[in-house]
């Protein structure tokens, strides 16, 4: 219990460290690249606290939030497919097996050459790029649900969408849940660096601007609202994950102890 | 013969087919194989790594026994109760219920598995583990909910039904197997090493619950077990195995008095002449 305290005073207590030590070295910054942080915080609130929120923030969420919901829909599905239906499987395994040989991150540069100046390319190129890693975890999570839980549906004689959504879904859960974590990532660095380079209105694009027109208080109030978002979204992802899958966590608990 | 129900307990069967006089169904089904294993085998693989397991296995098992299957580990018990739940496909000769060959999981069968940590699913508490696949048997709620009481009950965890399998111990994890099972009531029951892994006194109590429920529901038994003690006493017929690739050595009848008590039957001269008889079978050298 006591431990517990300590170890989360630690992981609060860092960060606003950290935080402390910035505002305090930054203070007298003359460094044009390194502006006080008082600075940047002012800029922040002026920017997005809510003059461009309307306009860049919600924007910017909206294509990231549809983006990775197809992406993660999409990638559950074809990701069943593929694992169980012998067609797809021989079709699409190769493809898989090489995809799963390149970093998630190594792919963007392609969707970035496919991003058009509209916003449905852009969502398109999120979903694409974020729908590898869910897909491939959801293939591999199926792949390894145990067959004894397997040979226990077919003796009971579960019906096919008993099956799949009692037994396939619940067992490849933790690994679907991990890939989806990583798509959720890459959806974010997609998401960035689609409005930084066919956009004028986002995030993204604000943020780039303001470094090329050497507003750079601008430039980092973007880059630290950007860090805030990702820090929301991962732990709201979190938070989702511990709450559905608190029987894995329960259980790989128990193994270990 | 057992000492059969009353007949309110045979009505609760729902399942099963509506009886008006126990005592002479039971005589007239005893002539009546329920399920049929005629020369079957079994080989894993094909090719050269193909694995002959089974060889030419026969026996019968009528309706309302309790049969054992006895045999050295490795020797293709696991296997043969696969073939006969459909979950493997026979090489050759058949496995049938009623006459019926068995080409898939049969309706009126539940299987509880040797490996009880990995059949239940633990994202389930137990009381969700058992209801699972009584979703499509399309119960009235009071009936479904009753039958997951009766069942926990019996196997003595109501205790436990809100938990989680990997919260419990291998015998309750076991014993929540067991009761899915019952819930299932199924007509043809078959474990494998049910027993295994539950401390003696829990050994007895779930022994006797197999042949209460025999008795109450005319269910058909066929438990796969390695201890010689527990297949006497269960047992109308103790069905031996040996030699690799499996083959009957031979089926030993057991005609101990019925009601069957742990202490009284297991006292008698019988059961000790029976159980000389299956394990010399056992060690004879093949
Ligand atoms: N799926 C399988 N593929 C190939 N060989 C198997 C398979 N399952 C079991 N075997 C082999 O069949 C033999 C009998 O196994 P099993 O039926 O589990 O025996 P028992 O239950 O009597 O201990 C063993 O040698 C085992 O290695
Ligand atoms: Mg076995």
């Amino acid at each position: 219990m006591k431990r517990k305290a300590l170890n989360w005073s630690l992981g609060v207590a860092t960060p606003v460290l950290l935080v402390a030590a910035w505002w305090a070295a930054s203070a007298n910054s003359m460094n044009t690249f390194f502006p006080p942080l008082s600075a940047i915080m002012v800029r922040f609130r002026e920017l997005w606290l809510f003059d461009h929120f309307g306009s860049d923030i919600l924007l910017s969420l909206r294509n990231l939030l549809l983006g990775y919901a197809v992406a993660t829909v999409a990638g559950v599905v074809i990701g069943f497919v593929t694992a169980l239906v012998p067609v797809a499987r021989w079709a699409l395994d190769p493809v898989i097996h090489f995809l799963r040989g390149i970093p998630p991150v190594a792919l963007v540069p392609i969707f970035i050459s496919l991003i058009g100046f509209g916003i449905e390319m852009r969502v398109a190129s999120i979903a694409l790029a974020a729908l590898f890693p869910t897909l491939i975890a959801t293939v591999d999570g199926i792949r390894s649900v145990d067959t004894t839980l397997k040979d226990v549906s077919s003796v009971y004689r579960l019906s096919r969408g008993e099956k799949l959504a009692q037994v396939y879904l619940p067992a490849a859960g933790p690994q679907i849940a991990s890939g989806m974590q990583v798509s959720l990532q890459v959806a974010f660095i997609v998401m960035i660096a689609s409005e930084m380079l066919g956009s004028s209105e986002g995030i993204g694009a604000m943020t780039l601007l303001a470094q090329q027109s050497f507003m750079i208080p601008d430039m980092w109030a973007g880059i630290l609202l950007l860090g805030v978002i990702g820090f929301g979204a991962n732990l709201v992802f979190e938070l989702l994950k511990n709450r559905i899958l608190a029987w894995h966590a329960g259980s790989r608990r128990l193994a270990n102890s | 013969m057992t000492a059969t129900a009353p007949n309110s307990f045979r009505r609760a069967a729902g399942r099963h087919t509506v009886q008006e006089d126990p005592m002479t169904v039971r005589d007239a089904a005893a002539a009546l194989p329920r399920l049929e294993v005629t020369a079957l085998s079994k080989t894993y693989g094909s090719g050269g790594s193909a694995k002959c397991v089974i060889e030419d296995l026969t026996f019968t098992v009528n309706t309302g026994e309790v049969v054992c299957i006895v045999g050295p580990s490795g020797v293709g018990k696991t296997t043969l109760l696969k073939c006969l739940a459909g979950l493997q496909p026979v090489t050759s000769g058949a496995a049938a219920i009623d006459g019926r060959k068995i080409d898939g999981p049969p309706a009126e069968m539940a299987l509880v598995f040797q490996d009880y940590n990995r059949s239940l699913m633990p994202w389930l508490t137990v009381r969700k583990n058992i209801r699972l696949p009584l979703r499509h048997l399309r119960l009235q709620a009071a009936e479904l909910n009753q039958r997951i009481d009766t069942a926990l009950e019996a196997v003595g965890l109501t205790h436990a039904a809100n938990q989680y399998p990997w919260q419990l111990s291998g015998g309750m994890q076991q014993r929540v197997a067991i009761a899915r099972a019952l819930a299932y009531r199924p007509e043809i029951l078959i474990m494998d090493e049910p027993f295994a892994s539950v401390d003696a006194q829990t050994r007895f109590e779930l022994e006797d619950l197999c042949l209460k429920i025999r008795d109450d529901f005319g269910m058909t038994i066929l438990v796969v077990t390695h201890d010689i003690d527990e297949a006497v006493y269960l047992s109308d017929r103790v069905v031996v195995l040996g030699a690799k690739p499996a083959r009957v050595l031979d089926v030993v009848d057991i005609d101990l008095p019925a009601p069957r008590d742990q202490i009284s039957s297991r006292a008698l001269k019988e059961f000790a002449d029976q159980r000389t008889n299956v394990l010399s079978m056992i060690r004879k050298p093949a």
